[in-house]
């Protein structure tokens, strides 16, 4: 036996402790979006503000823009409100709203009391949106690029982590294209 | 006896509850229901079916499923509108494709790897066992059964 194959247990036991190493960082609760490269699924729904105005998948071209799932009985979407308003006016993205299976009443109550931060809120009472874009707890985030196509999907809150490592970088990456 | 049936009675009318109140028009449909609910899984709760799970996610997809089913699609259909939306995730037993093959054919090829190395060690030693034997001369195999046969008179 070749004494160099004797080092072979030792590099096979290094190649699968990088994989549990790499393992420790990817969250498997995390999916990632089966519509990543899709464009935004076609829909007629109400706006949240107003119940007489049709919003459509066009509403959300020609911007480089996120696409926020959010609703007033997810706890972790009102800890990540504060940071939806300092993107869509210290960083200047423009926020559109997914109010998700949500009540008309409490959400419009919520936006009066925290503020709002959305250029507009979709208002997807029966969760129709949501089930086609694939969402499966709120807080959702998409990034939806100038042709309306649906280029990442961050679960779970926005924080200045998240912001800083993931969105920012995208949001500038997907601008710059043509 | 008495006790089993009414534990298992128990268990049958909780998965009954676990429907609902869904209503079917055929039994087929009734049992295609089941069969589907069994098979995707909840994206929530990652370790469940939709048919287990409390999630209102999964029920969401189950009501999803039955007015699919109602409306007549096949369990195809509904497998592949899922997985459009929720990627092969939701499914135990994803498609056979580019993404897939690995998963499929990982533990096939994995044994037979294991199958080769173990042919080949055994191969070897055998062939370095016949190597090392060394023919005893005539004289040094009389010592040996001289040796043997006193050994078995004590």
């Amino acid at each position: 036996m070749k004494r160099s194959l004797l080092f072979l247990p030792l590099l096979l036991v290094a190649a699968f402790l990088l994989v549990l190493l790499w393992s420790l960082d990817n969250d498997p609760t995390k999916l990632e979006s089966a519509r990543i490269d899709d464009p935004v699924p076609a829909f007629s729904l109400p706006s949240l503000q107003d119940p007489t105005k049709l919003l459509s998948q066009e509403d959300i071209k020609g911007k480089v823009s996120l696409l926020n799932v959010w609703a007033t009985w997810c706890p972790s979407c009102r800890v990540e409100h504060p940071y939806l308003l300092k993107i869509a006016r210290e960083y200047g993205v423009p926020v559109i709203g997914l109010n998700y299976k949500d009540d008309r009443q409490a959400a419009k109550q919520w936006l009066v009391k925290l503020d709002n931060p959305y250029l507009f809120n979709i208002f997807d009472e029966k969760g129709r949106l949501g089930l086609d874009l694939g969402v499966y707890g709120a807080p959702e985030t998409y990034i939806v690029d100038r042709q309306g196509i649906v280029r990442y999907r961050h679960v779970g809150v926005i924080d200045d982590r998240v912001w800083k490592t993931i969105i920012e970088p995208r949001v500038k990456q997907y601008s710059n294209e043509g | 006896m008495k006790k089993l049936m009414i534990i298992l009675l128990a268990f049958m009318s909780a998965k009954a509850f676990s429907i609902g109140t869904l209503e079917f028009e055929t039994d087929a449909q009734r049992l295609q229901f089941q069969v589907l609910t069994e098979e995707l899984r909840c994206p929530k709760c990652q370790n469940q079916n939709i048919a287990d799970s409390n999630a209102p996610i999964a029920k969401d997809l189950r009501n999803e499923v039955h007015r699919m089913i109602l409306e007549g699609n096949n369990e195809e259909q509904v497998v592949n509108f899922m997985v459009e939306r929720y990627g092969n995730f939701v499914v135990y037993r994803p498609k056979f494709d580019t993404s897939t093959y690995l998963l499929w054919l990982g533990p096939a090829l994995i044994s037979v790897l294991g199958l080769i190395i173990v042919v080949m060690t055994a191969r070897k030693k055998r062939a370095s066992n016949s190597e090392n034997e060394i023919e005893l001369s005539k004289d040094e195999k009389n010592q040996l059964n001289n040796i043997l046969s006193e050994d078995e008179k004590k």
